[in-house]
């Protein structure tokens, strides 16, 4: 699984992109987070306040409580600030 | 269906074409509505504003915005254009151009497109200040209500 970072959430974490494969029971976006919490001070600062995080699976976006399940690129973000 | 043009792009925008490009050789288009968003300086404080988006999928939102406007109201031409890169205070972060026989629907497409804009497309804007200082700018509330409005029935 593609994992893309932008904005706060790439600068914090230190890097735009990582192909990762989460242990079985990773299944929703909920859980990912909570996953990759886990890997280390960086992604606990970029992530930690998850209800801030936005996501979307293959270019779409998606809720916290979306399953993983067939999904190639995940992507984690700020509340965007376009326009 | 309207004609949908869309873009992502790197270099600066210029109004004038976008509007001939509709209205060229076309006498059935009685309204053209534009929306200009440009970057400011903030009093002097701002030295330019850095876009960065999610190519791939911020090409996409984009036009899935655009063709929803295009469904919901009778328009036969919509165009949005958005910067990435660096933007200077004075110059184009986005364009609309909505064109339609009667002017309300180019006017409400118009904004419908903006808010959705602003809550849904994959860009985030980055301040970097005369002084050197640099931070992302914050999303805002009031952009959420904007978008809100339209989820409720005409």
């Amino acid at each position: 699984m593609k994992l893309v970072y932008f904005a706060w959430v790439r600068e914090r974490i230190g890097m735009a992109e990582e192909t990762v494969e989460p242990p079985r029971n990773v299944e929703t976006v909920q859980d990912l987070l909570g996953w990759l919490r886990t890997r280390g001070d960086a992604y606990d600062f970029a992530l930690g306040e998850s209800a801030t995080i936005r996501v979307a699976l293959d270019h779409d976006h998606a809720d916290h409580d979306a399953s993983l399940a067939g999904v190639r690129e995940v992507a984690l973000f700020p509340p965007m600030t376009g326009g | 269906m309207a004609n949908v043009r869309v873009a992502i792009i790197a270099e600066p925008l210029d109004i004038t074409t976008e509007i001939e490009r509709v209205t060229a050789g076309r006498g059935d288009i009685g309204a053209v509505v534009t929306f200009t968003g440009l970057c400011r300086d903030e009093d002097g404080r701002l030295e330019a504003l850095e876009l960065e988006h999610y190519p791939g999928m911020a090409e996409n939102e984009v036009r899935r915005i655009a063709e929803q406007a295009a469904g919901r109201w009778e328009i036969s031409d919509i165009t949005v254009l958005h910067r990435h890169g660096k933007v200077r205070p004075g110059e184009t972060i986005v364009l609309v151009v909505t064109a339609s026989k009667h002017r309300h629907a180019a006017f409400e497409s118009a904004e419908f497109v903006m808010d959705f804009l602003k809550t849904h497309a994959p860009f985030w804007k980055k301040e970097h200040t005369a002084a050197g200082a640099v931070s992302w700018v914050s999303a805002r509330q009031s952009d959420d209500d904007a978008e809100e409005r339209w989820n409720t029935p005409d």
